[in-house]
Order: structure tokens, then C-alpha cells, then sequence
């Protein structure tokens, strides 16, 4: 069967529909991931966002609608704990460490384990339903709107803190705006390429766009594309001839980032052999 | 004075709990007055920066900003903050840094505007950062990420501009080039200036007067009148002396602010060893 074929599966259509819109918000949010060093908290909320996964399978029968919950559980609660930037890193890691164990204890008690943690740690992108994209939609949505209207405030806060609150930014409430969006962010892209597989249109889009460009608004569109890339570009590969074994699309998604990724750093005019040459 | 002072203090005081950090402090600045602000670390020095910038409360008396109590964001104040230098992959141009000083605190994401980037054009070559404004914020030096620091306080055309130690860390030139580039700002456009420094030196040819803190208690005065071993030793409370060296500024036996905190800086200055105890047991007492 064709690449064509494919394509007419409403299966596979929700499945690039889920992913463009994943690769969308994640791209946009990226950027500011990387300038705030905020790669452990995206992490962090993934990983976490297996635990809501798992008590929303168990109690509501529904994944998605849990992780979401879990996810904005967990952004109060690293926002609280770690007010302080020195702190935050510890409690991350202290959340993490009990929210993910939590998952374990409440999957033990639920049937086909290690199917469904394999689903939900590595991705199930096929499995998207109507109800579940809408809600995709949704979310998308107001990820898209939060983020245009915190743009420059946020990016304010987060390369001149100091000055931003001089000149009237509200800082940290920017900061734990911006903790919320990415924790509904990343609970969205976790349905896609699974919660341990996150960073990789979270963060590696963006930092390949740091690579090229020092324009905010280059950085922010590349991110995105490079995002799109990805998600979209894995996931066709995963329904190709090559993937005769069924591999699932994220590891074609992350492969696809990580290439993305190093091309940049080799061809960037950012990179450090390019600067060393021109000071030469 | 015939103008209205831009910063007027009276009785100001800042406690933080039992630990008072400077009270009863009467200050007017002119339009156009280069102040220079000078004490150990933890005398509140920046503590002023904040009251002025409106993001900390005075404990007792008052603080007008141009004739009004002080909002934080208004555009009456610049503020240069301390060298701090930028992630070398901040996704940032230096004109964009500019830029986020003239609307960086709008929500939504702003659309081109001709007036807005022209105005930023004109900061930045009126700090004679052009040739530069367009490279990756990261990348450029100590000084020339200063001199957009500048051009970015100054873009709203304030009537004070507050610098906290603006030149640590600088080398000399870079140091000399700063500190000119404030001094012509502030004859040109009548901006006062207070100068927040850990070393008088390199502005002591454009300062006006002096503002020394030093445990609770304050000093103010020309230069010549506040940089005397005898007004320093009362400050402090221990002897003090200082030198002028090759027109250079020395003071001896008082703990450097640059290198270490009060408690730190016993070992290093066995004769200013006493001031932290003795200024607090002596309580707030005002000169002039």
C-alpha cells in the first residue's frame, strides 16, 4: 500500500491534524523554553503528565482529559515550590521523582500495564479519536492566544528580569503564566511523541532555531517549522515502505529533530567553527 | 535651586525587619545633577534604586519623583541596571533589547511600527551604538551591551536615570566611555543622574555631589566635601583616612564594597573593623 492510500484513512488524517497542531504550539513555546532554561520543567511536567494519563485512564477512561488535569497540578506546584530559580531545579526534581511513582502504583492496579505505559511514555499518535482532536483543537487554541498576548512581556522577563519589573512588567506572574501554557503544552505533545519523548519538539526545534538566527520573531517561526517538520515528517515516514517493522512515528519524529538539530549547529553562522574562522 | 528638584526624599527611612538601612534622609536632585551614590555593600544603595523605581516601600517619610510618589514602569525613570552580561545564545539583537525598553511591557506581540523604530534608531546611535545594534545580543562586549542599556533607559526620554553600578566589571576604556556617554546626556538633556558606584574614580570629574551611606547613616556634599578622612571617619565610626593620588580618590581603612561584605571585609581592613557594630549602636544621625 502506497503513501497515498494512507492518506485517505481518517486514522492517519487525525493523526497529521494532532501532529501539526502539537508541532504548532510546541514550536512557539520552544524558544522561550530555551532562553528561560526551563528544559527541566518541560521534563518534569511530561513525565508527570503519565501519572494524570494513568488516573484519568483509571477513573474517567480518558487519558488526555487526565494528563491535562495532572499537567496543571503540576504547574501550581513547581510555580509554589520553586519561586526561588535556585530552587526550582530541586523541585522539579522532587515532584517528578514522587508524581511518577504515584503513575507506577496507580498502573499496577490497572490491566495491560506495560502496553499502556508504553502507549503513554512513547507515544501513540495513531490512536487519536474525534473527541480527543477536538479537544486537541481546543487546547491549540489557547496555548495560540496565551502566548501572543504574553509575547513581549514574557520576553521581557525572561532576558532582562531585572529591567522588566522596572519598567512595569509583572515578572513573576509571567513567569507562572507562562508555566501553565507550557505544562497544557507539553501534556498535548506527550499524546503525540509520548511523555519521555517531549523535548524533542519542545526543545529541539528551538534550539536549532537559536542556531541560525538572534531574531526573536526568525527564531520563533523556525522553531515552529522545524516542529512541523518533525512531527508531520515522522510520522509520513512511519506509514512508508521503510517502516516494515511498525516502529512507532515518534522515534522517526525525534530522529527527524535530533538531524534538524545537528544540521543547524553544522551550518548555523552561529556556530562556533564559523566564529572561530572570522577571527581569524 | 530655580527648578524643581526631579527626586526629593524627606525623612526617608527603609527598615527590613529590626535592621535599619538608612533613616531621615533629605535629598533634592536638580534637573541635570550627576549624583553619586557611594557606600559598602548592604548599605542600601540599591534599596534607593528600588524606592525610586517604585518597587520598594519606604518605611517612614516621603519620596516624590518628578512631584509625584514613584510608579514602577513610569517613564519619568531610566534605569541601567548592573553589568550583567547576556547568555551568549539569547535570541536577542541589541536593537531588540532597545526596543523592549520602549514597549517590552505591552501585552501581545506588536506590530511594525515606522515611529517606534525610528525612535529606536535614534537611541541607539545616540549612544554610538549603530555599527553593532544589529548583531546577536549575546556576542557583543561588556561595554557595548552597556551602552544599549543606556540607549534603552534613555528611549522613553526620562527626567531621571538611575544607574546601579553600571560600570563593574567594564574595562577602563569601556568604563570611560559609559560614564561620558551619561555625563553628555545628562548637560544635553537635563537628566538627572544618580550614580550608584563602589568606586568614585571614574566619574569623580563629572559628579557633582555625594551621597555616602554607610551603616544607618548618610553624608551628602560636593566631592571635596564629603571625601575628607574626617567626614568619613564619623560615618563610619573608626578611622578613616583619604588620599588623593594622582587624582585619584583613596580610602583607607574603610571596608571595600567591592571586594567583600561588611563581615568579610574585617580581615582585609583591620582599621574599618568596627563600623557595622558602631554605626548601628550610634542609630540614624544625619549630616547637614
Amino acid at each position: 500500500m502506497g503513501i497515498g492510500s494512507y492518506l485517505h484513512l481518517p486514522a492517519v488524517q487525525h493523526a497529521l491534524i494532532a501532529g501539526t497542531l502539537v508541532a504548532i504550539v510546541s514550536g512557539l513555546i520552544g524558544p522561550f523554553v530555551v532562553t528561560r532554561r526551563a528544559a527541566f520543567a518541560v521534563h518534569g511536567v511530561s513525565e508527570l503528565s503519565f501519572t494524570g494519563a494513568v488516573a484519568g485512564l483509571i477513573w474517567a477512561d480518558d487519558a488526555v482529559l487526565g494528563a491535562l488535569l495532572g499537567s496543571l497540578v503540576v504547574a501550581a506546584a513547581i510555580g509554589l515550590l520553586g519561586a526561588r530559580e535556585h530552587e526550582r531545579d530541586s523541585a522539579i526534581g522532587v515532584t517528578l521523582a514522587f508524581g511518577l511513582g504515584l503513575g507506577v502504583y496507580l498502573l499496577s492496579g490497572h490491566g495491560g500495564f506495560a502496553r499502556t505505559a508504553s502507549e503513554i511514555l512513547f507515544g501513540q499518535i495513531l490512536g487519536v479519536s474525534n473527541g480527543q482532536l477536538v479537544l486537541l483543537l481546543a487546547v491549540a487554541g489557547a496555548v495560540l492566544v496565551a502566548m501572543l498576548v504574553l509575547y513581549r512581556p514574557l520576553l521581557f522577563a525572561s532576558v532582562d528580569p531585572d529591567v522588566a519589573e522596572a519598567r512595569g512588567v509583572p515578572v513573576k506572574l509571567a513567569g507562572l503564566a507562562f508555566l501553565f501554557v507550557l505544562a497544557i503544552t507539553v501534556t498535548e505533545a506527550a499524546q503525540i511523541v509520548g511523555t519521555l519523548l517531549v523535548l524533542s519538539l519542545a526543545i529541539t526545534p528551538a534550539a536549532a532555531a537559536h542556531r541560525l538566527s538572534s531574531r526573536p520573531a526568525v527564531v520563533a517561526v523556525l522553531a515552529v517549522l522545524f516542529a512541523l517538520l518533525a512531527s508531520d515528517g515522522g510520522l509520513l515516514v512511519s506509514l512508508t515502505g521503510l517502516n516494515t517493522s511498525n516502529v512507532p512515528a515518534s522515534a522517526f519524529i525525534t530522529a527527524i529533530s535530533f538531524a534538524v538539530y545537528l544540521l543547524a549547529r553544522l551550518v548555523g553562522p552561529r556556530s562556533v567553527r564559523r566564529r572561530r574562522t572570522a577571527q581569524a | 535651586m530655580a527648578e524643581d528638584p526631579t527626586v526629593r526624599l524627606r525623612g526617608a527611612t527603609l527598615r527590613f525587619g529590626d535592621r535599619e538601612l538608612w533613616g531621615g534622609l533629605d535629598l533634592d536632585v536638580a534637573p541635570g545633577e550627576f549624583l553619586a551614590v557611594l557606600g559598602p555593600n548592604g548599605s542600601g544603595k540599591t534599596s534607593l534604586v528600588k524606592v525610586l523605581l517604585g518597587l520598594q516601600q519606604l518605611s517612614s517619610g516621603t519620596v516624590e519623583v518628578c512631584g509625584r510618589a514613584p510608579r514602577r514602569g513610569s517613564t519619568r525613570v531610566g534605569y541601567v541596571p548592573q553589568q550583567k552580561s547576556f547568555d551568549r545564545d539569547v535570541a536577542l539583537r541589541g536593537r531588540d533589547l532597545v526596543r523592549l525598553g520602549l514597549d517590552g511591557h505591552r501585552w501581545g506581540t506588536g506590530l511594525p511600527n515606522r515611529t517606534a523604530r525610528q525612535r529606536v534608531d535614534r537611541a541607539i546611535s545616540e549612544v554610538g551604538a549603530t555599527a553593532f545594534a544589529d548583531a546577536p545580543l549575546g556576542r557583543l562586549s561588556g561595554g557595548e551591551q552597556q551602552r544599549l542599556r543606556i540607549a534603552q533607559a534613555l528611549l522613553g526620554d526620562p527626567s531621571v536615570l538611575l544607574c546601579d553600578e553600571p560600570l563593574l566589571s567594564l574595562d577602563l576604556s569601556h568604563q570611560q566611555g559609559t560614564s561620558a556617554l551619561i555625563d553628555e546626556r545628562r548637560r544635553t538633556a537635563g537628566t538627572s543622574v544618580l550614580f550608584i558606584t563602589h568606586d568614585i574614580n571614574p566619574i569623580l570629574p563629572m559628579a557633582d555631589r555625594v551621597l555616602y551611606l554607610a551603616g544607618t547613616k548618610w553624608a551628602i556634599g560636593t566631592p571635596a566635601e564629603v571625601m575628607t578622612g574626617e567626614r568619613l571617619s564619623a560615618l563610619y565610626g573608626a578611622q578613616i583616612d583619604v588620599l588623593r593620588v594622582r587624582g585619584r580618590i583613596v580610602v583607607v581603612g574603610a571596608p571595600d564594597a567591592a571586594h567583600a561584605d561588611a563581615a568579610g571585609a574585617h580581615h582585609h581592613h583591620p582599621v574599618g573593623d568596627d563600623h557595622d557594630h558602631g554605626s548601628r549602636a550610634a542609630g540614624g544621625h544625619p549630616w547637614e
